[in-house]
């Protein structure tokens, strides 16, 4: 029988990335000298999966070179070695060229081996000494001898069947090959037990078989050899004076077969009596091939194999096209998640079902049924957009994984000693967003670790740790996510920004900047402030093709810095298919939507308890903290009936870890709102983060709480600074 | 017809195996790991199990270690799916228990042969 294998490909491919992904991770924490057995373990079992699939799967070059990989896990996972640097830097290369050599491979392309056979040359030598004696040791049990035929003595160790081996099996399987009626099984009752002590679990019985054929041992030994641990075996050709002595012998056990009659005998049915006889006759015996012979030839064999078939590979590198494998072409869903999708969908068909039978004959007194009909419909639906959505939402780790690897790599290059810290790996974003931020971070992590971190001996004169702190950090806030990458470097230095960007015409000499101002110049285009260019930054890709990405998917990027302390790069960026739990509130005649999680909590405003501080900013004490007031309809200028009333509720929201409390007329009700963007439809509004529709189809903007907080802030600060003029 | 059950952690050879052996008109149950296939094998009687030996949780060798100790499980044939590298894990594996091996790289031609031997 046949069968495509090309249909299970893809699998592999997924399953292999995914096996390089653990591989790498895991190496990249593992510590030479105290390595966790667990660790090389999980190491192993990737790079054993994908040597045993691409084996499977006809991808030979992937299965040769993940060979010699594989054996040197083996040695350290059996404490033959230690796991040194050399070998983790060694693997970690050998994932990378895994990678690409897979990736041709499904673009249907033939993967570069170059670097696959300068690394296999590596692991050979390490392997070297004992990987020959390994295979030359295998070699010589193949020996082959050739003969008319063999007498195999076969006796069984007694416990032979509590591994599942059954002698029949074999001795049918025996006759599979060379065929019923060359093979003479004749059992043997010399070590059977008295009845009483006899164990039926064990075997007793031993066999002469007859296998009278020409054929090689090699042809016929695969039947034993399960049990060579378990049995006495040989093989002894059949030559004349065997013949002669299987002449007499099989007499004798038929004998003693037919006189015991056992039921338990073993045999395998049509005893070939007849035609043993004649072929015996007509033979002549042939002397087996000298052993040494062989081995010499097969193990020339062995190591011309061995080495490294890198000349004819290399030509076909240049066959790489450009077509990358269709980005974002496939998801991969687990099925708990398709599962739950088609239960909640049938759970949709039975309330339609419901509701339409309900509205064939509908009075009023069915209305009780119809409502509860109706939330279960809306419950369905909720249901149902959430698990779409979350098919669509992956964990940011997916970005974030390339890092450990990067910072490594990039620490080793640059002579920095780098620790990375990542947060809120598990913070969900959506698969679109998620594949377009990947660039610009990896330009951000690079530059922090260029840039940003100081040398290790600048660190130690600034009294500072020797190892610098990259931080990735991602979270929720509002309808946003917000992605940080903080380093403990120098902090931006502001006298070179300025002197560069005077230097360049970016902006005039004596022009009073900000500090902020000055760190917002980095993102102008033709900026580099690194003193010499280096491979790693400073050269390409700029701050203001970063902010360019981030921008094209509705985001922002800032920058704050302190001199000796660091910088932080904040990236926002929207979750613009996501769904927003929102508070509906009243101001004036708009109803606007807070995101729910923004929400602390929700109070009736006493007037009494309001503070005018520096002019036009109210403050109002919450228990015991002051939380800054911002009045909706003043930030957006709406006309609103100026009522004094008590009648005003405050919602406590919280961004920036900072509480404020904004003013409005009422609140009105909770509900999903999908977020449809303003900057796509209209233009982008500050403090506003997008808009929805509501149920009676008016649009209601959504408010941006983060930025209205920076609103009252630079508010703040403004006036502070005025009064300070003042 | 004679039922088996699958377990590997890799779901391409899981997938191969399975479609394999079914196209042959076997029953096959797939396991991902030895927890897995130890709990399916107590709840169904299987003729013949085919395991790999690298898995997570618990792997082959310890699974048949387990099957062993069932007393449905005492004598049915037992394959380990294991590599020409693993030469002691062949070894590891008879003294665990199992009745024989298939050696990777297979293809699902040499797979059903090697499974007859045992099967019937």
């Amino acid at each position: 029988m046949s069968v495509d294998l090309s249909q299970f490909h893809q699998v592999f491919f997924e399953e292999s990335f995914e096996g390089l992904d653990v591989m790498e991770s895991q190496l990249l924490d593992l510590q030479p000298g105290d390595v966790d057995s667990e660790t090389v373990n999980t190491i192993f079992r990737a790079a054993h999966s994908i040597k045993g699939g691409a084996g499977t799967f006809g991808f030979m070059q992937i299965s040769d070179f993940t060979h010699v990989v594989e054996t040197l896990l083996d040695e350290i996972r059996a404490g033959q070695r230690e796991m040194e640097q050399l070998y983790v830097d060694l693997f970690l290369l050998s994932v990378d060229c895994l990678r690409s050599m897979l990736g041709s491979l499904q673009d249907g392309s033939e993967p570069d081996m170059t670097k696959a056979a300068e690394l296999k040359i590596q692991f050979q030598a390490i392997l070297d000494g004992e990987q020959e004696a390994e295979t030359s040791a295998a070699e010589v049990e193949c020996s082959e001898t050739e003969s008319i035929g063999w007498h195999i003595c076969f006796k069984p160790d007694v416990d032979i069947l509590r591994t599942g081996n059954e002698p029949f099996r074999m001795f049918r399987e025996l006759v599979d090959i060379v065929g019923a009626s060359y093979v003479e099984v004749v059992p043997s009752f010399d070590t059977l037990p008295e009845f009483t002590s006899l164990n039926p679990e064990e075997c007793y019985l031993q066999w002469d078989i007859y296998v009278r054929k020409a054929v090689e041992q090699q042809a016929i030994s695969p039947v034993f050899e399960w049990v060579e641990d378990e049995c006495d075996i040989t093989y002894t050709p059949l030559t004349a004076v065997v013949t002669a002595k299987a002449d007499n012998n099989p007499k004798q056990d038929m004998e003693a077969a037919t006189a015991e009659s056992t039921a338990d005998s073993v045999m395998v049915p049509e005893l070939p009596e007849d035609d043993a006889g004649a072929e015996l006759t007509t033979s002549t015996a042939t002397p087996p091939i000298p052993a040494a012979s062989t081995t010499q030839a097969s193990s020339d064999k062995a190591v011309s194999s061995a080495a490294p078939s890198a000349s004819k590979n290399t030509t076909a590198k240049s066959a790489k096209s450009g077509n990358k494998s269709g980005e974002g072409s496939s998801i991969r869903v687990s099925i708990d998640k398709v599962d739950s999708l088609i239960n909640m969908v049938g759970e949709l068909v039975i309330t339609q079902s419901m509701l339409g039978q309900l509205g064939q004959d509908f009075d009023m007194s069915k209305l009780a049924r119809l409502q509860e009909g109706l939330s279960q419909l809306e419950q369905n639906t909720r249901e149902l957009q959430e698990s779409v959505m979350k098919i669509r939402m992956m964990p940011i780790s997916f970005a974030f994984s390339r890092f450990p690897r990067l910072v490594r790599d990039l620490g080793g290059q640059l002579g920095k000693k780098v620790n990375l810290i990542m947060l809120g790996e598990n913070t969900e974003l959506d698969k679109t967003v998620m594949e377009k931020i990947g660039d610009p971070l990896v330009h951000l992590v690079r530059n922090s670790m260029d840039h940003g971190l100081e040398t290790t001996a600048k660190r130690l004169a600034a009294g500072k740790s020797e190892q610098g702190t990259i931080t990735l950090n991602a979270f929720h806030q509002g309808g946003n996510i917000v992605i940080e990458i903080k380093d403990d470097g120098a902090g931006l230095n502001e006298e070179k920004i300025l002197e560069k960007a005077i230097q360049n015409g970016l902006v005039a000499e004596g022009q009073p900047l900000s500090s902020e101002e000055i760190h917002n110049l980095i993102f102008l285009p033709g900026f580099s402030t690194a003193d010499t260019v280096s491979d790693i930054s400073g050269r390409g890709v700029g701050m203001d093709v970063v902010r360019r990405n981030i921008n094209e998917l509705n985001g922002t990027i800032d920058v704050t810095s302190k001199p000796g302390e660091g910088s932080t790069f904040t990236i926002r960026l929207p979750l613009t298919l996501a769904i927003l739990d929102g508070q509906l509130v009243q101001v004036g005649d708009e109803t606007y939507i807070f995101p729910l999680v923004s929400i602390v909590e929700s109070i009736q405003l006493e007037k009494k308890s309001l503070n005018n501080i520096t002019g036009s900013q109210q403050v109002m004490q919450l228990r015991d903290e002051y939380i800054p007031i911002v009045r909706l309809d003043e930030v957006f200028n709406l006309d609103r009936p100026a009522s004094e009333s008590d009648e005003e509720m405050l919602v406590v929201v919280e961004s920036d870890n900072e509480k404020i409390g904004l003013v409005v007329d009422d609140l009105l009700g909770q509900q999903q709102v999908v977020i449809k963007s303003l900057e796509q439809n209209y233009r982008r509004v500050d403090g506003i983060s997008g808009a929805t529709i509501l149920g009676d189809g008016t649009v209601a903007l959504i408010i941006d709480i983060s930025s209205i907080g920076r609103h009252t802030s630079s508010i703040t600060a403004a006036q502070k600074t005025t009064e300070q003029a003042a | 017809m004679a039922s088996i059950l699958a377990v590997d952690d890799s779901a391409s050879m899981r997938q191969m195996v399975s479609f394999t052996l079914k196209g042959a008109g076997y029953q096959v149950v797939e396991a991902c790991d030895g927890v897995e296939a130890l709990n399916i094998a107590k709840q169904n009687k299987f003729d013949l199990v085919l395991s790999d030996v690298n898995m997570p949780n618990m792997n082959g060798i310890e699974l048949v270690k387990e099957l062993r100790q069932l007393a449905d499980y005492k004598f049915t044939p037992v394959l380990m799916l294991t590599t020409e590298s693993a030469g002691d894990m062949k070894m590891q594996g008879k003294q665990a228990g199992a009745t024989g091996w298939i050696v990777k790289p297979f293809n699902p031609d040499q797979l059903l042969s090697t499974i007859k031997r045992v099967l019937g």
